[in-house]
């Protein structure tokens, strides 16, 4: 950019603030829509999710323990993805969100039962999302009732309905309360800035070519660069003001809480944001006035909204739609404001959500550069 | 205007296609310095277009040329810093008020002394009272003076005005002109365009544009030569079918009124007077042969103009 002008810039920076200090409604919008999403989905939505992912860690692979892997297989409601090695193993896939239980056979597992001792079965849960825990846990609960009855010598079948077997134990993790407060609020965060940021950067642009104004714009010596930079900065003023609105809400009325680094947190959001605007502008220069601006926002916030895993659970959903889910930024942004408030994730762990929504700005900013008009043509 | 003054805009060939509408074709346009250039054609005919490509806004499909030295397909962003443009649509910022709107454009062209300059331009337009009004709330006169003052902030060496004068009062217009005349005088270029006769005449020369296509250009007597008029001017032109009756007349190609009088005019003299000696003496009925005005010799040029497409 060997025309870049800071002093034009800043004054397209001063103007774009000016207009937005007195535009009431946009300003309405900015601190509105944060609260009016927090009242409308501040309670849960019910779905009861199949096939979760699961890892187990055999320390003990006698019969029982495989056929208790079988028949949670046969059930439905989980997918063993995978044997870890280790119980950190385990855990760590559990923290980066790639399965949602890790299922743990002790030592002399298949020894205790046949003694009758009632070994332990350790079940930990990703609670983050306590809808998709829930049901998959009670069907646990079926299962030990269930599954070693008919292969257990005659003499230790228990009488009719016997109790468990197994100690069957639970741990939540992230969320053991299982509030949907803690699931919905880190992921309004993200719904409020693809809302705000993707409409209101489409609308600035179009704004100027639909009032007349771009043509004086563009008899300027300012640069397509100056023009389309300068006028975001306030947006990603506003998206942190949102950012902060949401999450004071979040502390003080519904007490999720902040496990990670707050500054870790506010560096994510700013990529978000990036992904945001660059959607935002290619929309702007897309469309031909503001009605279709807006039309692009929605076209690209509902399924932002539906297939992220913000509205279902992820994993609830069929395959092509998560095919879908795994492209938007929305998805990958989920993964890291739960990782970061709810499980205090750190950087090492989230890189793969970071590349995605990096991969998607620079396709996005690609086709962005490319439509935008220098000229009136 | 000496023929050898230097010029400020000097094209060739330009050739501008919106989809399958060709809007404006071959236009050859050259503008001495200091000159004041009247753009002249009925809506749609390409004026707007024209002035946008001399300026960067529109990309030529075709054609060369320059503006103040700088070649007009390259050099747009050098061009843009000595132009001011002002468009056709009030196009300054309505929820801005008039300081912070100037304040802007001066900031954009760069100025040095940005704060004296907006405030020189504030006072010269009388509008020191007013700096902190929205701009939206001006009237349209006003919203055409701060337009203006607006372009001129950077001090261009060539104007570009798209009709710059529609809806304005006629004060408003005659103090506009004397201003443009001023400006020109200290050795500034405009290029207007202009649907009102009595500002073409202002003008110092003088293109009419029809269908995307330069129809005629030169002094204003020059174009009324041109086109090769007789014009006979007819008292008592209120007549109710008076007209009429003239246009049906062997000879007469067009009538257009001027007050109480009628204009009837024709390229063939002696059939023209001929018929109009025998009518006017008929009804009894004064009329003389005139000079054809410049109104005369644009309506020919409306009348006798087809789109090449159609
Ligand atoms: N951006 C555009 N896209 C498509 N067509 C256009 C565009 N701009 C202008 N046109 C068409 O080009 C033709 C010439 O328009 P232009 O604005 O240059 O005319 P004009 O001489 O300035 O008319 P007026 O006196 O009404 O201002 C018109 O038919 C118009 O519809
Ligand atoms: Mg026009």
């Amino acid at each position: 950019m060997s025309n870049f002008s800071l002093s034009r810039w800043l004054g397209i920076v001063i103007k774009e603030f000016t207009q937005l200090r007195r535009d009431r409604l946009t300003f309405g919008m900015i601190v509105g829509i944060p609260l009016l999403q927090l009242i409308l989905f501040g309670f849960a939505i019910n779905s009861d999710p199949k096939h979760l992912p699961t890892a187990v860690v055999m320390h003990d692979t006698g019969p029982f323990s495989r056929a208790w892997v079988a028949a949670m297989e046969n059930s439905d409601y989980f997918r063993i993805v995978g044997t870890a090695a280790s119980d950190a193993d385990a855990t760590a896939l559990l923290a980066r969100g790639e399965v949602q239980f890790v299922v743990s056979f002790p030592r002399d597992f298949n020894r205790d039962l046949v003694r009758g001792l009632r070994p332990q079965l350790l079940v930990e849960a990703d609670a983050t999302d306590p809808t998709v825990a829930g049901g998959a846990i009670s069907v646990l609960n079926q299962l030990g009732q269930r599954v070693f009855t008919p292969d257990l010598p005659g003499a230790q079948r228990p009488p009719g309905a016997a109790p468990g077997r197994v100690d069957l134990r639970v741990h939540r993790r992230y969320n053991p309360e299982s509030k949907t407060a803690y699931n919905i609020v880190p992921g309004l965060l993200g719904v409020i800035l693809t809302m705000t940021m993707v409409l209101m950067t489409g609308l600035a642009m179009t704004r100027e070519r639909e009032r007349g104004t771009f043509e004086n714009l563009l008899s300027t010596p300012a640069t397509a660069f100056e023009v389309m930079t300068g006028k975001i900065v306030p947006y990603i003023v506003i998206g942190l003001i949102q950012v902060t609105l949401v999450l004071l809400a979040a502390r003080g009325i519904f007490h999720v809480p902040m496990r990670g680094s707050v500054l870790l947190l506010y560096a994510l959001v700013l990529l978000f944001i990036c992904a945001n605007l660059a959607i935002g502008i290619t929309f702007s220069s897309i469309a031909r006035n503001q009605l279709q601006a807006m039309q692009l926002t929605f076209f690209f916030f509902l399924p932002s909204i539906l297939l992220s895993g913000f509205m279902f659970p992820f994993r609830g959903m069929p395959e092509w739609a998560q095919a879908v889910g795994n492209l938007l930024p929305l998805t990958h942004f989920l993964i890291m404001v739960r990782g970061v408030m709810l499980k205090g994730l750190g950087l090492d762990m989230l890189w793969s959500q970071v590349g995605a929504i990096t991969a998607f700005i620079l396709a996005v900013l690609a086709v962005g550069i490319k439509t935008f008009r220098r000229t009136m043509d | 205007m000496a023929k050898d003054t230097p010029l400020a805009i000097d094209v060739r060939g330009l050739n501008k296609h919106f989809g399958a509408r060709h809007v404006v074709r071959d236009l050859a346009l050259q503008v001495r310095e200091g000159e004041i250039f009247g753009f002249l054609g009925p809506n749609g005919s390409g004026k707007t277009t024209s002035i946008r490509m001399i300026c960067g806004l529109l990309t030529p499909d075709s054609g060369a040329g320059s503006c103040l030295g700088l070649d007009v397909m390259r050099e747009s962003r050098e061009i843009k810093r000595q132009v001011g443009y002002m468009t056709q649509r009030f196009s300054l910022w309505e929820d801005l008020t008039i300081a912070e709107n100037l304040d802007f454009v001066a900031r954009m062209f760069g100025m040095p002394d940005r704060r004296e300059a907006v405030t020189r331009a504030l006072a010269d337009l009388g509008l020191e009272g007013r700096r902190n009004q929205l701009a939206g709330t001006l009237s349209g006169g006003w919203k055409q003076r701060l337009a203006l003052a607006a372009c001129l902030l950077h001090n261009p060496r060539l104007l570009l005005l798209d009709e710059p004068t529609a809806g304005v009062d006629p004060k408003a217009r005659r103090d506009f002109w004397e201003e443009i005349h001023r400006l020109s005088a200290a050795g500034i270029t405009v290029l207007v365009s202009t649907h009102y006769m009595d500002e073409a005449e202002r003008c110092h020369r003088l293109a009419y544009l029809a269908y995307g296509q330069m129809l005629a250009s030169g002094t204003g007597d020059e174009i009324i030569a041109g086109q090769r008029l007789s014009t006979w001017a007819i008292e008592g032109g209120d007549a109710p079918g008076l007209s009429e009756a003239l246009r049906a007349l062997d000879g007469v190609e067009q009538v257009a009124s001027f007050g109480t009088r009628l204009h009837a005019s024709g390229q063939d003299a002696a059939r023209l007077t001929a018929s109009l000696n025998a009518f006017c003496a008929e009804r009894h009925l004064q009329s003389e042969p005139v000079a054809p005005s410049l109104e005369d010799a644009f309506i020919h040029l409306m009348r006798t103009s087809t789109d090449p497409d159609a």
